[in-house]
């Protein structure tokens, strides 16, 4: 990618986030409620989205020769870290180290 | 009046002090692992201000152009903000010339605090909000920075390091999980999204996976309603 491109794609997530902070300012000024639809959407995209950007991390990995085996083994020890200690940061830390253990040295 | 707001805002957002400044240096570190000068997590982190997506948005920036696919995938990604938007209409009437930059910062942490947190009645509700949202933003922008900056000086084998974003996301998720009973969005997504990335590969699944999300989601609306 070029630098233009670069500065074009970080432009169109620019407007994507600020699309969804001011669109219920500006469609909604006092007093109007929004339709249903759309703040039902709001209650249950967030949960889906997170799957998506699971298995958006993990897309190459799929495909690749260990099938996602050491990413199956990192996620597997951050749940299990995470039941245990419910530490979002120790979580997050513990995983990445121990995949990046598992990359540089296990499955080399 | 401001320096009042200011001293009421700051102990709500310690935690979120430490919690950012941490993320935000993996990102920073990650983003100069991969080549990439501390000029752009500072940008990103300034101008997107919205941490899971400047994460994929490394990841954009490294795969073929395409600024529509780009918008599109942030309009879901950010979707929940829609819902805070919602929320905070309410609240974040009359504050003046504040209220554009409040909504530009409405980022999950600010929206936890905004909206749970009453400030005493002797403080300006206005001054109090923004600082609560300009400093969470300097804290993430802060630890963007420094952890590009730290990428220069500290070299060690970053083979792998790129997982710290799929971590983050699998603790988001679990955090989702054990937040509510109603697991049917989250296993919605994750279903739709294997079901995608199987069907259409790698590269091209994303959009796909986030119609099929908003399809299969009004479906069961359309199917609760009728009952």
């Amino acid at each position: 990618m070029t630098v233009t491109q670069q500065i074009i794609t970080i432009a169109a997530v620019v407007c994507g986030t600020m699309v969804t902070r001011f669109l219920p300012f500006l469609v909604f000024p006092e007093g109007k409620t929004p339709p249903k639809f759309i703040t039902y959407l709001g209650t249950v995209l967030p949960y889906a989205v997170i799957g998506l950007l699971v298995i958006y991390c993990l897309k190459d990995a799929v495909f690749s020769s260990l099938h996602c085996l050491p990413e199956l083994i990192a996620i597997a020890f951050i749940v299990v870290l995470h039941k245990w200690k419910k530490n979002t940061l120790l979580s997050i830390a513990g995983g990445t180290i121990l995949y990046m253990f598992l990359v540089q040295v296990v499955f080399v | 009046m401001k320096i009042k707001a200011f001293k009421a805002a700051l102990p709500h957002t310690i935690p979120i002090a430490i919690g950012f400044l941490f993320l935000g240096m993996s990102y920073g570190f990650y983003m100069r692992s991969n080549g990439f000068s501390f000029v752009y997590p500072m940008l990103m982190s300034m101008f997107i201000f919205a941490g899971s997506m400047e994460f994929v948005t490394v990841n954009l920036l490294m795969s073929a152009f395409n600024p529509v696919a780009a918008f599109l995938l942030t309009l879901m990604v950010n979707a929940r903000h829609l819902f805070y938007g919602i929320s905070m209409l309410d609240k974040y009437k009359n504050v003046g010339w504040k209220k554009p930059y409040l909504i530009f910062g409405l980022c999950d942490e600010s929206f936890t605090i905004n909206c749970s947190v009453t400030p005493p009645s002797d403080v300006d509700k206005g001054w109090f909000m923004f600082f609560v949202t300009l400093l969470n933003q300097s804290y993430w922008v802060i630890g963007a920075t420094l952890g590009a900056l730290l990428g220069y000086i500290i070299h060690f084998n970053t083979k792998g390091i790129e997982f710290v974003m799929t971590a983050l996301f699998v603790v988001m998720f679990i955090n989702q999980w054990e937040e509510t009973k109603e697991h049917k969005s989250a296993l919605i997504g994750l279903g739709a999204s294997v079901f995608c990335l199987l069907l259409f590969g790698s590269s091209n699944f994303i959009i796909p996976a986030m119609a099929l999300i908003i399809v299969m989601f009004t479906l069961i609306r359309d199917r609760k309603e009728a009952k």
